[in-house]
């Protein structure tokens, strides 16, 4: 037997006291959810997916206006979903009545995607707006659920007869 | 039963008790949302990129992305004709207000769109001393802004240069490939208001996507493939002197 054994039994007993503090701590300290997919907290993924939308997606938008979805599906624009143009329009499906969508303004919106440049395909519609129409809102002209004007021009003269 | 302020002691506690339990209870967000079913990426089609800039509008409205930082933007190359190693690229104000016209020097000029590659082995993930960032089971790259220290080491990692540290929080933010939205059915913020489908979201799981038709069917590359960071971001109609 070793001779003064309490030194031993003390030294044990501060290990066991700083194991028994390291784990409590541990516990105490790292989240719950922190290892249940990987080397992070899984309830983050959680909190990332509650983000409030702003955007509602066109189907939320076709399930009312299917009056501009009958105009919009023969014309050069059915492709492109109503928020294109529109702008994020999450409070206006939540609340239909009392949120208002603004409308867009044509000589600043439709320019963006038409007004010429070099880098932009070749077959993609484009226009120098100072020539094409000197300044004039678009939308004079161009009905922008069915922007051909021979086409709304043809549906006018149909509709009249 | 009367509420008597003795009562109302006993229960105002057993109510807050009950309530935690309620809270965890909730169901996610999304509940019918099955997180080992996907594995997200995007295809990007250059050919289609009008470079009007909805896709960097509509990210920063959706994400609260603060101005001057982007989470998405889209580049204007110019590259003359031998010029592919030294293509002239501009980006201004991420192109949120689309490109000025300028003057057609010859050459090639096409618009790039540019996002988080959604890496599957991130070298941004990698390099977290706290485990703030990670690679979601559904193959999304996402930060914990709660545990995140705002020690940088993420944004210098990332060979595409997708991480800024926002100013307002201190922390490092990215493309979240809009995870609030694809966990609830919708599309991301920048297929859904892109005027071409030059963007379109894709669910590399899920067998009935047309992603993996167009995958079999085209010429297809990533960015920096040389960086073996497993992008998950595809481009068509690419041309070499994009990096």
């Amino acid at each position: 037997m070793f001779k003064d054994t309490e030194h031993l039994i003390r030294l044990a007993a501060v290990i066991v006291i700083a194991v028994v503090a390291f784990v409590v701590l541990r516990a105490a300290v790292v989240p719950h959810s922190f290892g249940e997919y990987g080397h992070y907290r899984g309830d983050a993924i959680t909190e990332i997916a509650v983000h409030p939308i702003a955007y509602a997606g066109h189907e939320a938008c076709e399930a009312c206006h299917t009056e501009v979805v009958d105009q919009k599906k023969s014309g050069r624009h059915a492709g492109l979903h109503c928020e294109v143009c529109h702008g994020p329009q999450a409070k206006h499906a939540d609340d239909p009545a009392s949120v208002k969508p603004p409308k867009p303004d044509t000589v600043v919106l439709c320019a963006r995607c038409h007004e010429a440049n070099s880098a932009k395909p070749k077959n993609f519609p484009q226009v120098v707006g100072a020539d094409h129409s000197g300044g004039l809102a678009c939308n004079t002209c161009h009905q922008p659920h069915r922007p051909k004007i021979e086409e709304q021009a043809k549906s006018a003269a149909g509709a009249k007869r | 039963m009367d509420i008597t302020r003795r009562r109302l002691l006993v229960l105002l506690p057993a109510a807050a008790v009950a309530w935690k339990f309620i809270q965890a209870g909730t169901p996610e967000a999304a509940p019918n949302y099955k997180i080992a079913e996907h594995w997200w990426g995007m295809l990007i089609d250059i050919p289609e990129c009008i470079g009007c800039g909805n896709c960097v509008r509509a990210c920063a409205q959706e994400n609260d992305v603060p101005d001057g930082y982007y989470r998405t933007w889209i580049e204007r190359y110019h590259v003359t004709d031998y010029g592919i190693e030294r293509p002239q690229v501009e980006s201004p104000d991420g192109g949120k207000q689309g490109f000025p016209a300028g003057e057609d020097e010859g050459g090639k000029n096409f618009f790039v769109p540019k996002l988080c590659n959604h890496c599957a082995d991130s070298p941004c993930t990698q390099v977290c001393p706290v485990g703030a960032t990670f690679v979601s089971p559904d193959g999304v790259v996402l930060v914990d802004k709660n545990y995140c220290l705002g020690c940088r080491y993420c944004v210098q990692a990332c060979p595409y240069g997708c991480r800024f540290i926002n100013p307002k929080t201190n922390t490092a933010e990215k493309c979240s490939l809009c995870y609030h939205r694809i966990t609830k059915g919708l599309t991301t913020a920048c297929c859904e208001v892109c005027p071409t489908g030059a963007r379109q979201l894709a669910d590399l799981k899920n067998p009935n996507d047309p992603i993996h038709e167009f995958l079999r069917s085209h010429s297809v590359q990533i960015l920096k493939p040389h960086m073996a960071t497993g992008a998950k971001v595809f481009y068509y109609g690419m041309d070499g002197s994009v990096r």
